[in-house]
């Protein structure tokens, strides 16, 4: 186990490097010039070198390179532009109010999506199936800003049931806030879970150990929640476990809309008041987050399927 | 489609007495036009198509900007231009629709037509010849799919500067990872296979196994994957724009970052009609998509 985690961990520096090396590019080398990019083009040429000394535009790329790694090892991104908070203080505060709209929602919806694809797939052929599918397709192909602009308008704007926007750091207090985009979140992305939970479940009840089963004479409901259900396990947790990095962002345009104060709005944020430092610095974050995220994924993955040894 | 005819046109003879099989594309075909949905999909698509296309050339909704009536006039059936009512200029929402429409089909296209070529090179050369540039294709789109898609396509954009350009540069750089990956992994089964080893010992060239001999037994991924990134790439304009990053001018991403203030004024026609126009087609393609990957399933005969 140990020696496994570190042999993935050290096949990840390629990546770690590939990834800063991408955005060191993107940020530093084809955007222009970044001083003049944040400042606009009314300042004068004494806040433009103040600018270039503070993120250290001034000297040769290589060094800047050299840099932002170091940034990249002692977390330390400097301060932001606009708001002259300390970038890594923001990542930090960030993280809980997305992981609080994040965890709740991401569970609710693998809940909801099990359950109703367990329905659709027992019924298969049948007409609650077909009704489920054509809901699945309509519901995918329905625009993720459709989703939450007649949400917001309709249930909190309209019907006043919800608050239209706001968080709340106390525990009771972010919960009402916190209902709204947790449900569009479920509506956003059941309609693709359900759809691929029954491709897999189907897929199982074709196999040779379900016609034996039905031929020794279990019944349906048997064959199908005892010997269907237990298989169709491994693609279902695999399917989780690999959104579960996908948490990290939270949801950027729910967080935007609703003011939730997370990574998403932070990098929305920056990215409206052209803040570079802020933006380069939440790529680099929520990247290496991601990779780590899939080396624990690997590793849960291993631990779910009997058949993947940690060699 | 029954065992039955399928297996009789497989025990077909030709005219020199050599049975005549069915190629994976005959039975595509074949099973494609028996379902109502897919034609019927696959006609919302051309009719996008045609719109896209008459909106490009000026036959149609031309100029787009020129006032047509009252700031936030509601719909009404009196002339085309009122069908989805007016905007805060006065402007036709209608015209604004089909130009919308003009940009998502090119984007669409454009990088379906650049990102999968590059993706399938890439992944079959990587598949074929393994070793070294394996590792370099494979260390450089692990290193991009690390970077959350938003993120990158921001970053991106952002680098390159607003319009048309930066939408497709970003997307094309990110949209060409999904089918290399597949391709490779196919070229890593094929490349072992009877077939390939034949062709090699009759003294055929690296280029020709790889698009002579294997490319056209993985075919089927790209067809599918065409209509994918085709998709995507659409939704993803829409989202650049709606952020600020896209295209200036009518966008249904710029039509709904308009209208996300318009909404609590009353005024619904033109988010209404920007989401509405991106879902018959994202529909479209979620339901083509899926008969084709039937209809190409080699399994389900």
């Amino acid at each position: 186990m140990f020696s496994f985690l570190v042999r993935r961990i050290i096949g990840a520096i390629p990546i770690i490097l590939g990834v800063a090396l991408v955005v060191f590019i993107l940020f530093n080398v084809v955007g222009g010039d970044p001083a003049l990019q944040m400042v606009g083009k009314h300042a004068t040429a004494q806040q433009i070198a103040d600018i270039r000394r503070e993120y250290g535009l001034d000297q040769p790329l290589h060094m800047q390179f050299v840099k932002y790694l170091g940034e990249i090892v002692t977390f330390d991104f400097g301060r932001s532009y606009a708001t002259r908070q300390k970038i890594s203080d923001m990542i930090v505060n960030g993280i809980w109010p997305s992981m609080s709209l994040a965890v709740p929602a991401f569970l609710a919806t693998t809940l909801i999506s099990i359950v109703l694809s367990l329905l659709v797939a027992y019924f298969r052929g049948k007409w609650i199936d077909r009704v489920g599918v054509i809901l699945c397709v309509i519901g995918m192909s329905i625009p993720s800003l459709g989703y939450i602009l007649f949400g917001q308008y309709v249930l909190a704007y309209q019907l006043n049931i919800f608050p239209i926007s706001g968080y709340d750091y106390s525990l009771g207090g972010r919960f009402e806030y916190l209902i709204l985009p947790a449900i569009i979140w479920i509506m956003l992305s059941v309609g693709y879970d359900v759809r691929y939970y029954r491709t897999a479940l189907l897929e199982e009840t074709n196999q040779d150990y379900v016609r034996t089963a039905r031929a020794k004479g279990l019944s349906e409901p048997r064959v199908f929640f005892k010997h269907v259900l237990k298989n169709t396990m491994v693609p279902i947790v695999t399917n989780v476990i690999l959104e579960i990095p996908l948490l990290l962002l939270g949801a950027f345009l729910l967080e935007t809309f609703f003011g939730i104060p997370g990574l998403g709005y932070i990098t929305i944020d920056a990215l409206n008041n052209s803040d570079l430092p802020v933006l380069k610095a939440m790529t680099t974050v929520v990247s290496l987050l991601y990779i780590l995220g899939t080396i624990a994924t690997d590793m849960a993955y291993a631990l779910v399927d009997p058949r993947i040894k940690l060699k | 489609m029954s065992t039955a005819t399928s297996t009789a046109a497989e025990l077909a003879l030709d005219s020199q007495g050599t049975p005549k099989g069915r190629s994976l594309w005959n039975h595509a075909w074949t099973r494609l036009k028996k379902d109502k949905y897919a034609i019927i999909c696959a006609l919302i698509i051309i009719v996008y198509f045609l719109i896209a296309f008459l909106a490009f050339i000026g036959a149609i909704a031309s100029p787009w900007d020129k006032v047509v009536g009252p700031s936030y006039a509601p719909p009404s059936t009196e002339s085309m231009e009122m069908w989805f009512g007016a905007d805060i200029f006065g402007r036709s929402v209608f015209y604004k629709v089909i130009h919308g429409t003009r940009v998502a089909i090119s984007v669409g296209f454009v990088v379906a037509l650049v990102s999968v070529p590059i993706g399938v090179f890439l992944g079959a050369v990587a598949g074929y010849f393994g070793g070294v540039i394996d590792e370099i294709i494979v260390w450089f789109y692990s290193t991009l799919s690390s970077i959350p898609n938003l993120l990158l396509l921001l970053a991106i954009a952002k680098a390159v500067g607003k319009g048309m350009g930066a939408i497709y540069i970003s997307l094309i750089i990110t949209s060409w990872i999904g089918i290399a990956r597949v391709i490779r992994g196919e070229f890593i089964k094929h490349k072992q296979r009877d077939y390939v080893t034949a062709a090699d010992s009759l003294g055929a060239s690296h280029f020709s196994k790889i698009f002579k001999h294997i490319l056209p037994n993985v075919s089927h991924f790209i067809i599918l994957n065409i209509s994918l990134q085709f998709m995507s790439a659409i939704k993803a304009e829409v989202i650049l724009s709606f952020l600020g990053v896209g295209v200036s001018g009518p966008s249904w991403g710029n039509m709904i970052d308009e209208a996300k203030l318009e909404l609590a004024r009353g005024v619904w026609w033109q988010l209404s009609a920007a989401t509405g126009a991106m879902f018959f087609i994202v529909l479209a393609f979620n339901i083509l998509g899926d008969a084709l990957r039937d209809a190409l399933d080699p399994k389900i005969k």
